[in-house]
């Protein structure tokens, strides 16, 4: 086994991982957000469905990538704003509600596909961009800094998003939304229009992880593209303790152990593939297990707002 | 407590009306009425792989007939969930159609629980070649490791680094065959080089089926082949990368990236087809088992015209063929 | 008057769901009465259609139940999935395990086995719930994950069918059941088979559990105010924990139907999504046993019509799905409006009560 894992293979699996951690970044961060703030919205995997398929036809069409990128984010904010009038205005139980709008993205995805579309088509994607000097670094410049577009801004996107929520009045807002809303709503702050905002930057968030996907990992728009990822992104808020580092650690975690599977495979290592497609879900379950007693989550979560109750 | 009792009694009246609905005419065959062949498949009828080879011979062989007044096609396609196809193929039967054809070897315990209940209808499916005993169940499947040895030859001889990717979806039926097929032809030029298999565990997960393509590709394979509707995902990551060959099988992928498609086997199931309709005539609806072959003419070799192939090349791979079809070469399935 | 409205709620919610479905078809240049058109036939058109709806609805129906103790219980169930495959493969164990015994007790067996590992599956996030304040959404979600994984890994292994490694096929799918264990067929030439009946039974047995037991009472009373239960010495925690668990056992019971009564044996696909849309029948059956007995079969029937429409006039049934989605949305976001209401209404008088205590 130890002469299989050369340096070569090694940069050949991190490689990968940091590449297939790229849509789980931006969807979970974006569902941190939004959890952050109060709202819970399990409909993340229908969203990134729908925002997949939205970029992919763009740039099949079009041929432009970027006018794709933007189109998934639209859908995002769109799906996003549906999500926060049912859960945010009209105040419906937010587990359900996410579930029919996972149902809605998925239908309609595979609808419009059929329809629009028709059969498996690939487009050439992002092609991934060398930073000059960092990227002749020895084993970590191959690594980190010769991925496409897409994957750097999910990484940057963490640094970001720490500094928003930590540093700026913004974040301070959201976050007392979503603890104390009541005590926030006393002192001014609009309970329900940090939480629309909240809940649309999360699913356009989600709606960039769709489109990520379709533009910059497989590079094809197929069926249930997603196949759960979703679900899992919303899990990695969860099991990162609602923090931006904690979510990092979780989808390279995740996506490590993905990409050394399917590498194990194509080196001949036998491990039987159904047990090495399961490790990522075990892992996180075992992670998940461990974490539970230690990590609260906001104390607002799933609970509607309204004023003059609580 | 009246309001859900209302509700019930509405939902009542509305069954009964219903049972008073349409109801379809399974009548019986005059000669005027022409034949009726349904087809499950698991993938778009335009996958270019699987599904596509039996939907062209369908209508090959309806052409031939002469047209929709002899021969009635419907198909329903994209049925990669078999509790879904179960349904379809026990619809089709339930229609009173002559022919109905599982085509995907997950069809085959569908088949199994469907065929009792209808001792008159002709069912076939593949690839597989078990008919469970029944009388009125044909299995096909194609010698599909027959073209994977030529195909293997052809890599063996082209790749420059000398590392050969194959990217499978599940390990049945012919995915399976054609890939044994395949190594053993890559062996036959170079025992030694060194072939990567990866099985995705799904039929019509493209998704897996690129990022186990990206990933043979990164660990240096310039050649890839592979097996099932699943393979346009290997093609465009192939096609991405540039300088990576590949070697098709079920039809002819050419035309999915003309600079890097060196040749593909084609399945032609038309003679397995007229096979089942004149059998037909003389009462026969199943027990027997179908085979393609490079021998029988249901196998053939399309060498992609647009990509420029040596001359000692081919001629290395005609050779092999002639030795298939010949019984000089065995290819063990 | 309000009440009529709560029941017909869910009606309208569909009527309004197929009115956009015909708007979204004439974007797809399609003619919406004849896909319609196709889907009712599907679903009535003729009496295979006819058992095929019902043949969809039991699993529904039973899932549906389970969905209706949980959240009558304020436990969120998504692990419906999950749950109903453990079922299943519990369903086939004792199925391929117990050939020597007579039919109907294998089918016992079957069933106890089957509503027994949904039970542990539902009961493992209900713990975790009660008693480690884990989010039931999450746990409920992973679970179905492994389970899936689970088994994929046993057909594929450890249950795979012997007849499929003698031909080399090693298609992922278990041996299948002898035929004693089979449900028996109500109805010859289709799949409608004797599990409906079951189902309809636990309906009723389910239907009394609620609302004329003590247990029942407390799981209700849990789900409408956990405050006020837990003021009257309620103990939430386990009620909630053990509402999870029972509505895992139902959805196992799916499984276990879908084993039995249908495939006949395991394999890859069986839930067919019925952890999903089961949801959407208890929400449209207005969370009453009862009415669920309608509203799955409703449910049935719109699912057999999609395939049916997208077999006749090449809709994919993918729309059916998209419309099931904006039901559940429509549904939820009316519905809760007026369950707020009777919520405050119960905290107002549980107040009144402990002021007018000394």
């Amino acid at each position: 086994m130890s002469e299989i894992i050369t340096s070569a293979v090694l940069i050949g699996i991190l490689t990968s991982a940091i590449r297939l951690a790229t849509p789980y970044l931006y969807a979970a961060i974006g569902e941190a957000i939004s959890e952050i703030s109060g709202v819970v919205n399990l409909g993340v995997d229908g969203i990134m469905l729908l925002s997949a398929y939205g970029a992919f036809f763009v740039a099949l069409n079009t041929g432009n990538l970027w006018l794709g990128l933007l189109t998934g984010a639209l859908v995002g904010v769109a799906m996003g704003l549906l999500m926060a009038f049912i859960s945010v205005t009209l105040k419906a139980e937010q587990g359900i509600s996410g579930i029919g709008l996972y149902m809605f993205g998925l239908g309609l995805s595979s609808l419009l596909f059929k329809t629009t579309i028709g059969t498996v088509k690939t487009v050439v994607g992002f092609q991934p961009v060398r930073i000059p000097l960092l990227s002749d670094l020895p084993f970590l410049g191959e690594v980190l800094f010769d991925q496409s577009l897409p994957v750097y801004s999910a990484f940057l996107l963490v640094p970001l998003a720490w500094f928003i929520l930590e540093k700026t009045t913004w974040g301070l807002r959201l976050k007392a939304v979503g603890q104390t809303p009541a005590a926030a709503d006393s002192l001014g702050v609009s309970v329900d229009r940090v939480r629309y905002l909240a809940v649309c930057v999360g699913s356009m968030l989600a709606g960039l992880a769709g489109a990520s996907l379709s533009l910059a990992l497989v590079n094809l728009f197929q069926e249930n593209l997603t196949a759960g990822q979703g679900f899992i992104a919303v899990a990695l808020v969860y099991f990162g303790g609602w923090r931006p580092l904690g979510i990092l650690l979780g989808a390279l975690l995740f996506s490590t152990v993905n990409a050394f599977q399917l590498w194990m495979q194509v080196l001949g290592v036998a491990i039987p593939s159904d047990v090495a497609v399961m490790l990522p879900y075990l892992l996180t379950i075992v992670v998940l297990a461990f974490t539970v007693s230690r990590v609260r989550g906001p104390a607002a979560l799933n609970k509607p707002f309204e004023r003059g109750e609580h | 407590m009246k309001i859900r009792m209302l509700f019930v009694l509405v939902m009542v009246l509305a069954l009964l009306a219903a049972c008073g609905g349409t109801a379809t005419t399974t009548g019986g065959q005059s000669s005027a009425k022409p034949l009726r062949i349904a087809v499950v498949m698991p993938s778009a009828t335009t996958d270019l792989a699987f599904s596509q080879s039996m939907w062209s011979a369908l209508k090959a062989v309806q052409a031939e007939l002469g047209g929709e007044s002899a021969l009635e096609l419907q198909y329903s396609e994209n049925m990669f969930k078999v509790p879904d196809a179960a349904a379809a193929l026990r619809d089709y039967a339930s229609k009173g159609f002559d022919i109905v054809i599982g085509h995907g070897s997950q069809y085959g315990s569908s088949i199994q629980e469907i065929a009792p209940d209808f001792p008159k209808t002709t069912f076939a499916w593949g690839t597989d070649v078990n008919t469970f005993g029944l009388p009125n169940v044909y299995a096909y499947t194609a010698a599909a490791q027959e073209g994977g040895y030529v195909n293997g030859v052809l890599a063996a001889r082209l790749t420059k680094s000398k590392l050969i990717g194959v990217t499978g979806p599940v390990e049945v039926g012919d995915a399976k065959t054609y890939i044994d097929g395949f190594v053993q032809g890559v062996a036959s030029v170079d025992p030694g080089m060194r072939v990567g298999k990866t099985w995705t565990g799904s039929f019509s997960d493209v998704a897996l089926m690129t990022e186990a393509a990206k990933t043979h590709i990164a660990a240096g394979a310039d050649a890839l082949t592979g097996s099932s509707q699943s393979v346009v995902g290997s093609i465009g990551a192939a096609k991405e990368k540039g300088d990576v060959l590949w070697f098709g099988t079920q039809s002819d992928q050419a035309s999915l990236a003309p600079n890097i498609v060196v040749a593909s086997q084609v399945y032609d199931w038309s003679s397995i087809l007229k096979q089942m309709i004149e059998n037909r005539k003389n009462v026969q609806h199943g027990g027997d088992t179908f085979v393609l072959q490079l021998k029988n003419g249901g196998l053939k070799i399309a060498f992609n015209r647009t990509y420029p192939l040596p001359d000692d090349v081919k001629k290395a791979a005609e050779a092999a063929i002639e030795g298939i079809k010949n019984g000089s070469i065995v290819v063990e399935p | 008057m309000s009440r009529l409205v709560d029941a017909l709620l869910p009606v309208f919610a569909t009527l309004a769901a197929l009115l956009i479905g015909a708007v979204m078809l004439l974007f797809l240049q399609v003619n919406p009465i004849q896909a319609y058109a196709a889907l009712w036939n599907g679903a009535f058109g003729s009496v295979n259609a006819f058992a095929e709806t019902l043949v969809k609805a039991t699993p529904l129906l039973l899932v549906a139940l389970g969905i209706c103790i949980s959240f009558r219980g304020d436990v969120i169930n998504i692990g419906g999935e999950g749950q109903m495959i453990v079922g299943a493969i519990l369903a086939t164990w004792v199925g391929l395990t117990f050939t020597e015994s007579p039919g109907w007790l294998v089918i016992t067996l079957a069933m106890l086995g089957g509503f027994l590992g949904g039970a542990i599956w539902g009961g493992i996030p209900g713990l975790l719930k009660a008693y480690f304040n884990v989010n039931e959404i999450l746990s409920t979600v992973m679970m179905n994950a492994i389970a899936l994984q689970l088994m994929n890994l046993l057909v594929r292994g450890p249950l795979i069918d012997p007849a499929g490694v003698a031909a080399k096929t090693y298609l992922p799918q278990s041996e299948r059941l002898p035929q004693q264990v089979w449900l028996g067929r109500l109805v010859p030439q289709t799949l409608l088979h004797s599990g409906v009946i079951i189902a309809v039974l636990l309906a009723v047995m389910v239907y009394v559990f609620l609302w004329r037991t003590t247990i029942g009472y407390r799981i209700r009373a849990v789900g409408l105010n956990p405050d006020a239960s837990r003021y009257a010495g309620i103990p939430v925690p386990f009620y909630q924990a053990l509402s999870l668990t029972l509505a895992g056992g139902f959805a196992g019971l799916a499984g276990v139907i879908e084993v039995i009564g249908v495939q006949h044996r395991l394999l890859e696909g069986i839930t067919s999504g019925y952890g999903f849309s089961g949801i959407v029948a208890a929400l449209f059956g207005g969370l009453h046993p009862l009415g669920l007995i309608p509203a799955s079969w409703l449910f049935g029937s719109l699912l057999v019509g999609a395939d049916m429409m997208q077999r006749a006039v090449q809709v994919p049934s993918a729309l059916i799905d998209t419309l099931l989605g904006l039901v559940v949305l429509l549904v939820v976001g009316s519905q809760m409006w007026s369950r707020r209401l009777a919520t405050r209404r119960v905290i107002a008088l549980a107040r009144k009560n402990a002021e007018a205590q000394p």
